[in-house]
């Protein structure tokens, strides 16, 4: 459903561009949809993040950097953020190949796989949490078997990677079929007749036009998996230091009434994510004025 | 905002509907355990306030995790009384001034109509023959535990672990040592008391569960009986079960005397064998020697004795920095 939904929206860069030419709009005027653009932006994101930051702002700049900075919350970093990158890192790869085989192939069943990609975008996280730890815990389906061969995968960093694996593949999977779609295939025939072998139509003709959107899976993966919480308490055994999530430790500050410690961290958080949010936009800006593609 | 506008709406169509259908609603903000016994007490209460008032009621819960709970009412939840399972969170509204300062006082036994206490439970057949706090540190053993960072279970678990040096004439260095080993042993630190009592008991994760004494009724009813036997440490803490009016909402709503009402039955015989039922502690000497069977007799010191109070142990233990942390954080 939400693949002919991408489709649908795939053609709307270059709807845009035609409009910027300037001679019919669907939508009413610039100023109007503009003003409306950042009225509900402001109401739906900027204030409720400025109540964040300010209420951060009832800390003195020394308890703000002890609460952020105490070695339990530097080891949550450390977590949250490495797992993240790696589930992404994952997500890229595997995404690309989900996505690869729903458009290039026709088998039975493809609808159904096309559907259960979504799956993880409406289940609620808890519970694939506690199925996914059902699964790798010591006695699970599956556990039961690697655990003798000494693979823990359920209460350590591993069951946090997995769980964020789990939530981030449909990002990945929906951002890049509708452009995989959309590449045409004469121009990777065009390449085998001018005798280039497989890895040389990937690398030099179907990365370039897709690796904008694998970026942008990939930063709408990581961004997810930095905010999940739902799905990893259940798997990483939250222990101090070892396997607890920053998401956990604002919890947690919660539980003990501290809410300017508790909106603090929340702040690094927010700032460290946006910090790479940005960069990925960077860099895919980059990406497209050397590549020239769109 | 909307929800004023509701609450508007809501008393507009009740001053219409005119005074036949006066009925009167009382919300009460619980914690998560406590959802099946306070559906028997409502049961239970409604009819009798009919008898002695000849009005009729209707009571409604809301269930989650304590401290959640008390940020909601502290947010506006309009909550009539709140009845809770750690003195900080109704601390915490009385800070707030959303309940009365002096609340411990406004009802018998510090405002707890009941305790509970913190046991053991281990694998059927106790296999690794663990009968006290001393044998949780043992290497090999497993122990569960929720994280008192994020749990009220958690902090009464430690605070009792803690207590149990202490009773014993240990110093705070002997007790800060044997919770640094006790931790060791700790494979899975939950988030909540349902959550380590699923690992416990759905992951087979650890040898040992240390749990509210309420939470062994509602293993077995979950698990069925015989999967666990039911340790007794030689000592533990008292877990007072406090309840409050939140004067805030019955000013409003007129819901004072009703409000009373309900919390005062939960110290009537009725309440407490209500209570009883769930194996929540009653406060009523009488009611809990008729079900020894259910609370065997174990030692127990309350946190005001070791601690000073639930804010004093929070301050010390459980905040930021505090000996808890250590026990994570310095190797």
């Amino acid at each position: 459903m939400s693949a002919s939904a991408a489709r649908l929206a795939a053609p709307l860069p270059a709807a845009a561009k035609g409009s910027r030419g300037g001679s019919k709009r669907v939508l009413p005027g610039f100023h109007l949809t503009l003003g409306y653009t950042l009225l509900y932006l402001g109401l739906i994101v900027l204030i409720p993040l400025t109540a964040l930051v300010f209420k951060t702002f009832t800390l003195s700049w020394d308890q703000f950097v002890a609460a952020v900075s105490s070695p339990r919350v530097m080891a949550s970093y450390r977590l949250t953020f490495g797992a993240s990158f790696i589930a992404a890192i994952v997500n890229v790869f595997f995404g690309l190949l989900v996505a690869w085989v729903l458009v290039r192939y026709t088998f039975p069943g493809k609808k159904i796989v096309d559907a259960l990609v979504d799956l993880p975008f409406a289940l609620p996280t808890a519970v694939a949490g506690i199925s996914l730890t059902a699964l790798l815990a010591g006695n699970g389906w599956i556990g039961q078997y690697l655990e003798p061969l000494g693979i823990k995968l359920a209460f350590n960093p591993n069951g946090v990677v997995i769980a964020l694996i789990f939530i981030g593949l449909p990002f990945v999977v929906r951002t890049v079929q509708p452009v995989l779609e959309d590449t045409e295939r004469e121009l990777e025939e065009a390449a085998m007749c001018l005798g280039a072998t497989r890895w040389q139509t990937f690398s030099r003709v179907i990365l370039p036009a897709i690796l904008p959107a694998l970026l942008t899976g990939f930063a709408m993966a990581f961004a997810r998996a930095v905010g999940e919480y739902g799905s990893v308490i259940f798997i990483a055994g939250n222990m101090p230091m070892v396997s607890e999530i920053t998401p956990l430790i604002i919890i947690g500050k919660l539980e003990q009434y501290d809410y300017a410690g508790a909106t603090a961290v929340a702040t690094v958080m927010l700032v460290i994510s946006f910090a790479l949010l940005l960069v990925i936009n960077a860099l895919q800006a980059w990406q497209r004025k050397t590549q020239g593609v769109a | 905002m909307t929800n004023k506008i509701k609450t508007l709406l809501a008393a507009g169509l009740l001053a219409a509907s005119g005074v036949a259908s006066a009925q009167q609603t009382l919300l009460n903000v619980s914690y998560d355990v406590a959802r099946e016994f306070y559906k028997d007490i409502n049961a239970a209460f409604v009819p009798a306030y009919k008898k002695a008032t000849g009005k009729d009621v209707k009571v409604e819960q809301s269930h989650a995790g304590s401290s959640a709970q008390a940020r909601a009412v502290a947010d506006g939840l309009d909550a009539d009384v709140v009845t809770m399972n750690t003195t900080t969170d109704v601390e915490f509204l009385a800070e707030k001034g959303v309940v009365a300062k002096d609340w411990s006082k406004r009802f018998p036994d510090n405002a707890s109509p009941t305790t509970s206490t913190m046991l053991f439970l281990v694998r059927e057949g106790n296999p690794k023959g663990i009968k006290d706090w001393d044998d949780l540190v043992k290497p090999g053993v497993q122990v569960v535990v929720v994280n008192p960072k994020t749990g009220g279970n958690g902090r009464y678990a430690y605070l009792a672990a803690w207590g149990s040096v202490k009773k014993k004439g240990g110093t705070d260095d002997q007790a800060r040592e044997f919770l640094t080993k006790l931790y060791k042993n700790v494979p899975v630190l939950a988030r909540g008391g349902r959550d380590a009592t699923t690992a416990f008991l759905q992951r087979n994760t650890g040898d040992v569960l240390i749990t509210f004494e309420s939470e062994v009724e509602s293993v077995n009813r979950e698990f069925g009986n015989g999967k666990v036997d039911v340790v007794y440490p030689s000592t533990s803490i008292v877990a007072e079960n406090p309840v409050a009016v939140v004067e805030r909402t019955v000013a409003k709503k007129g819901t004072g005397d009703l409000a009373k009402a309900y919390l005062n039955f939960l110290y009537s015989d009725e309440g407490q064998e209500i209570a009883a039922k769930h194996s929540i502690r009653p406060r009523n000497p009488k009611i809990l020697a008729k079900y020894e069977k259910t609370f065997k007799p174990v030692k127990l010191f309350t946190v005001q004795e070791l601690f000073g109070s639930l804010g004093e142990a929070q301050k010390v233990h459980f905040n930021d920095g505090g000996q808890f942390d250590k026990i994570y954080t310095v190797k």
